[in-house]
């Protein structure tokens, strides 16, 4: 018995070391520990060895099923590695083919922009206010400070709907609206589009966007409109943004003042893009004139306040060197996929 | 407003500054320079030449050759000219060789100048050229005492005589100066003259400011002998100064004021017209000169226009004015628009005798509208409309006839007829600068900050805290205005640089805007681009989208005063914009284009008095890939996004004209309709030039905001098995898959999952004007396992709701 089971085993290792399939190595399996391979029949004859050598015989049975065993998965492995590499080898792909891409949409540069400021003054506290677009004479003009007849109406070339109503040319009016609802402190900014009577060229166009800011606090300073425009505008256009405060005039604020920023191409040694000057500027502020508390129903002793006001548009042309504010409009995909 | 740094500098003498500092400087104090020119620029070794002796060039009949005297101890040289003007002994502009001129031989300007090379001309040397004053960057518009043609000839003007040979010519010509360009904001009046930005620049450059002194001066006689004055609208004409000036002498004013002049932009005249222009400029006050002799009865009126009356203004044109406007007249006739242009029927020609003089202050806000009404704005309404200051009338007569006396222009009549009933007097401001410092944010001292306002002529008085303001600063009324006063002269880059303190504020977005956030993303997510289009348009896009002629929404906001008919209403309706944009893409061959947009669109309110309704509408459109299932699927992915997990369900009877008839939905969420989709109707697409066919859907941005819920729970994962059967079934093609829909979902009971449509079929095994359309439709219920009983209970009920509908089950 112990030899023919040695036989076996040193058959089925002879045989399985000279297999070279895994469908070679299937049929060794199958013939020596199947239901009807040689092993097996070895251990179904097992009835005929006396009982009290059975245990022996028995385990001598099983070491030798065991022994195959391992050295069939230990060649079964070593095939199926071998199928793999083999495999692998040929699904190699010429990587440098081109992207299958999704379709995705591109937002608006005009978007994007407004996103940023957002991201910037609503990390520093303050709040997205809308108001309307088509908006009473009061809240465009009168409660900003600027009476019936006022020069700088003049200025803004206003669309009129009737004598009571226009289409606002500043975003400045959401700012009565805000003061009105009488909470404080108020910390706001109100984008939004705004309308003035220009011919549409390169530079200009009757419908464009306004971002106005408000601050509004027990001893809010000209430094502290100073200092936050300083860190907006360093946030917007990178950390090495100069500013340059000049003083001049709006009917809603005193004293008012115009901010350039370094110009980020040339940083300030002055280039084509910034005329030379090295500066560019960028937007108009100043405190919140008397009046335009008072008549809001704030005290201006008690509180003062900043606002400032930056053209969308603007700062998306300065941003990504767009020339042409007419691109904006047209909605041309090849202009919109660059964004 | 333009002014040569010469004339500034001949009211601050101190000043020593270069044109970029002056620019720098003057713009941190609130004078903002725009730029600045040259005068100078590509000029170079340009001397005062003498000819001595002119020859005939041997060999060309149009050249003479001339030695020039070029220095002042006789060194001369040799020049070949083709000018005609030149005569032995004349003194003219040479550029030597080496140097530079302004213009090239075709007259125009070169960057930088043109340089001038010795070198022979037909043979015969020549070692420089002898210059025009279009060669020397001006013109004769400028210097109307050059000649048409040839070089410029200094001693043909007599106060050039004893000029210097080889002197510098540019000096000489007043050519060695600088312009700068301002931007005055409309609260400065006073800057708008050149004493009040020398005023300012001496502040800003801390020298002393020394304005002209004018004297009143004038004859034994008295104006009021000559002319009365008489003010029917004392509100709209503050002031009226009138002085005469009789014997009077038209010539040219001398070079120092053409000069002048020039450097501004102003083209010299005559003396008399010459010194009201360099009064206008000097002292920022508008100036009249009447024939006086066309005064009927002596007599001035200044009074309203008649409705409906026509006027002839001294360019010959006819003007239409009315009540609103104010006139100039005699005691028979207007005569002049006030503070617009005087009349033609009054107009000082070279033969006047006697003339009248008017320095007036009206009422800038009429002078304003007048000027729009009349259509014409010339640089006297220009400063009138800002209104002027009363008080400077007086002083700018006195200058314009001390002038006239001067230049020996005329005989000034003395004292003058002056009509003021109102007075006005400086201002007082309380002044605080403990207040100053608070809204700074600086911690100057009370004298410093006096001292600022004592560089700009405001007064202060100790006793009471006051700051004397001069009726010229009517800017200057309030303490906030004060502060601006310290703020720019202790320099905006001086205050420190702080952020807000006080009370935390938390920053936010509104949920409407974040709700147009999701929408962006979830747009962009499947391809569409942002658009951005206007919010108005013409009225006729309601015609190019077929809108019915009573269709609602040809009720529009309508702007009074557009920029033109195709900007003229506010839209009602996102879709012009948008098939506009696509057509752009279209025509410019883009492929498979998509857009969104979110904008509003204005509905009108009850009554023309209240603000329309504006409402936010998210729009979307394509062409090329894609089908209207596309797009439904963008909406139903939206809405899931946004959490409104109610039923979606489609009304085919949307009655959009200009969608596709058979191809369009009103999109109804829990029976309320929040937009519409489909297929843009073939004619629409024609009116748009869109030859692809294109899809839209428009969502009214408010419905949704109302509807949108991030209230997220968490509900389970399912712990029992489901149940799926499919029926399919055969019906009449009017049938719609929502009408099945609503039968499985009122039917099935509590235990309904889920249901899908897997197949729909039209053709050869179905009866004609049938369909077959086949659904799966899952069960499960929660707490337990369904048994056998529960599905053909909810199957049975669903099969009955069919047949209610005339549906049968395939065979």
């Amino acid at each position: 018995m112990k030899e023919r089971l040695q036989a076996i085993k040193d058959q089925a290792l002879a045989q399985i070391n000279s297999s070279d399939t895994l469908e070679k190595l299937n049929e060794i399996r199958v013939n020596i520990l199947g239901k009807k391979g040689e092993l097996t029949s070895v251990l179904k004859s097992l009835k005929d060895v006396a009982p009290e050598d059975r245990p022996a015989v028995g385990q001598l049975v099983n070491d030798a099923r065991a022994a195959i065993e391992e050295v069939l998965d230990a060649k079964k492995k070593e095939y199926e590695a071998k199928l793999r590499e083999a495999k692998l080898k040929a699904e190699t792909i010429d990587v440098t083919l081109p992207a299958k891409k999704p379709m995705l949409g591109h937002r608006h540069p005009n978007t994007i922009a407004l996103e940023e400021v957002e991201r910037i003054f609503v990390g520093m506290g303050y709040e997205v206010i809308e108001g309307p677009e088509v908006e009473y004479d009061y809240y465009n003009f009168e409660a900003l400070n600027i009476p019936a007849n006022h020069p700088a109406k003049d200025e803004q070339d206003t669309f009129y709907i009737n004598s009571n109503i226009v289409l606002r040319t500043q975003t400045s009016s959401v700012q009565v609206h805000e003061m009105e609802k009488g909470k404080l402190p108020i910390r706001m900014i109100a984008p939004g589009r705004v309308y003035r009577s220009d011919e549409v060229d390169a530079t200009h166009s009757p419908s464009f966007h306004q971002i106005e800011g408000l601050v509004i606090d027990k001893n809010v300073t000209f430094a502290d409109l100073k200092g936050t425009l300083a860190e907006f505008v360093k946030e917007l256009f990178g950390s090495e943004t100069k500013v340059k405060f000049r003083p001049h005039h709006f009917p809603f604020t005193e004293p008012s003042a115009e901010m350039d920023v370094s110009c980020f191409k040339c940083g300030g040694s002055g280039c084509r893009f910034c005329k030379g000057s090295g500066w560019i500027e960028i937007l108009g502020c100043g405190m919140v004139h008397p009046n335009v508390l008072k008549m809001s129903g704030i005290d201006p002793e008690e509180y003062t306040g900043f606002a400032f006001g930056v053209g969308l548009e603007r700062i998306a042309l300065l941003k990504y060197e767009i020339d042409d504010m007419r691109l904006l409009y047209e909605n041309d995909t090849r202009f919109l996929k660059q964004f | 407003m333009n002014t040569p740094l010469s004339w500034i500098k001949a009211y601050v003498p101190e000043l020593d500054c270069t044109a970029q500092e002056y620019t720098d400087a003057m713009t941190l104090t609130g004078t903002k320079v725009e730029g600045f020119e040259r005068l100078d620029a590509g000029l170079d070794k340009i001397v005062v030449g003498k000819i001595l002796k002119i020859e005939r060039h041997p060999d060309a009949t149009k050249l003479i050759v001339c030695e020039v005297q070029i220095g002042k101890d006789g060194e001369t040289t040799q020049i070949v000219t083709g000018a005609p003007n030149v005569k032995e002994g004349d003194i003219i502009p040479v550029v030597l060789d080496g140097g530079r001129v302004a213009c090239n031989h075709d007259g125009e300007k070169v960057a930088g100048g043109v340089k001038i090379k010795k070198g022979k001309l037909r043979g015969i040397e020549s070692n420089g050229m002898m210059c025009s004053i279009d060669e020397l960057g001006s013109s004769r518009e400028f210097y109307p005492e050059a000649p048409e043609n040839g070089v410029y000839v200094f001693n043909a003007n007599p106060e050039y005589d004893g000029i210097e040979i080889g002197s510098d010519a540019v000096e000489a010509l007043g050519l060695r100066d600088v312009t700068f360009e301002y931007e005055i904001t409309s609260n400065r009046v006073d800057c708008f003259g050149v004493t009040g930005i020398a005023r300012e620049a001496a502040a800003t450059f801390g020298k002393k400011f020394v304005p002209p002194i004018i004297k009143e001066t004038g004859n034994s006689e008295n104006a009021s002998d000559y002319i009365s004055v008489e003010v029917k609208d004392a509100d709209l004409c503050k002031r009226y100064v009138g002085r005469v000036v009789k014997n009077v002498k038209i010539g040219p004013s001398p070079l120092w004021m053409q000069r002048r002049l020039s450097a501004c932009g102003i083209r010299p005249i005559n003396n008399l017209v010459d010194i009201t222009n360099y009064v206008m400029e000097e002292m920022a006050q508008p100036m009249h000169a009447y024939n006086l002799d066309d005064i009927a009865g002596k007599k001035i009126i200044v009074r309203r226009a008649n409705d409906g009356e026509e006027f002839v203004t001294l360019d010959g044109m006819t003007r239409k004015v009315d009540s609103s406007v104010l006139m100039i007249c005699d005691a028979e006739k207007a005569v002049g628009i006030a503070g617009i242009m005087g009349g033609e029927n009054s107009k000082v020609t070279d033969d006047v005798n006697t003339i009248l003089l008017e320095a007036a202050c009206f009422d800038g806000t009429n002078i304003r509208l007048s000027s729009k009404k009349v259509g014409l704005r010339t640089d006297a309404s220009g400063k009138f409309e800002k209104g002027l200051d009363p008080n400077n009338a007086i002083i700018a007569m006195n200058r314009a006839c001390q002038l006239i006396e001067e230049l020996g222009a005329g005989e000034v009549v003395g004292g003058c007829v002056d009509i003021y009933p109102e007075v006005k007097e400086e201002g007082r401001v309380k002044f605080s600068y403990e207040r100053t410092n608070k809204v700074l944010g600086t911690s100057l001292d009370k004298e410093t900050m006096i001292s600022y306002f004592k560089a700009i002529d405001l007064g202060y008085d100790y006793d009471t805290d006051e700051v004397i303001v001069p009726t010229w600063r009517q800017d200057v009324n309030l303490q906030a205005d004060l502060d601006e006063e310290v703020a720019r002269f202790f320099g905006y880059e001086n205050i420190p640089t702080t952020l807000p303190s006080g009370q935390a504020t938390a920053g936010k977005l509104s949920f409407k805007l974040r709700m147009e956030g999701f929408a962006r993303d979830l747009a962009e997510q499947f391809g569409f681009s942002e658009a951005q289009t206007y919010s108005f348009e013409s009225p006729k896009v309601f015609d190019k989208l077929l809108l019915s002629a009573d269709d609602q929404l040809r009720n529009t906001v309508v702007i009074s005063n557009p920029l033109g008919e195709d900007y003229s209403v506010m839209r009602t309706l996102p879709l012009n914009g948008m098939l506009s944009s696509l057509s752009t893409n279209y025509n410019r061959r883009n492929k498979d284009v998509r857009l969104y947009e979110l904008a509003n669109v204005y509905i009108p309110g009850e009554s023309k008095d209240v603000l329309p309704d504006e409402r936010m509408q998210f729009t979307l459109g394509f062409y090329g890939a894609g089908d209207f299932f596309d797009l439904k699927g963008v909406v139903e992915e939206f809405f899931e996004k946004i959490g409104m997990k109610g039923i979606t369900t489609y009304d085919p009877k949307a009655g959009k004209n200009f969608l596709h008839p058979g191809r369009q939905a009103n999109i109804v969420y829990e029976g309320t309709v929040i937009g519409y989709l489909g297929e843009v109707h073939p004619e629409v697409l024609d009116n748009y030039n869109i030859g692809d066919r294109a899809y839209v859907a428009v969502l009214d941005m408010p419905e949704i905001v109302a509807r949108a819920n991030f209230d997220l729970k968490y509900t389970g994962i399912a712990k029992y098995p489901a149940v799926s059967r499919d029926i399919s079934m055969v019906m009449t093609k009017d049938i719609l898959a929502g009408q099945v829909e609503e039968v499985i979902r009122k039917n099935a009971g509590k235990i309904l999952e889920s249901y899908k449509l897997f197949d729909v079929y039209e053709g050869a095994q179905i009866k004609e004007g049938y369909k077959s359309m086949a659904y799966n439709i899952t069960f499960r219920a929660a707490d337990r396992t369904l048994e056998e009983a529960d599905i053909t209970n909810a199957m049975t009920k669903i099969l009955n709701g069919l047949s209610a509908l005339g549906i049968e089950l395939r065979q």
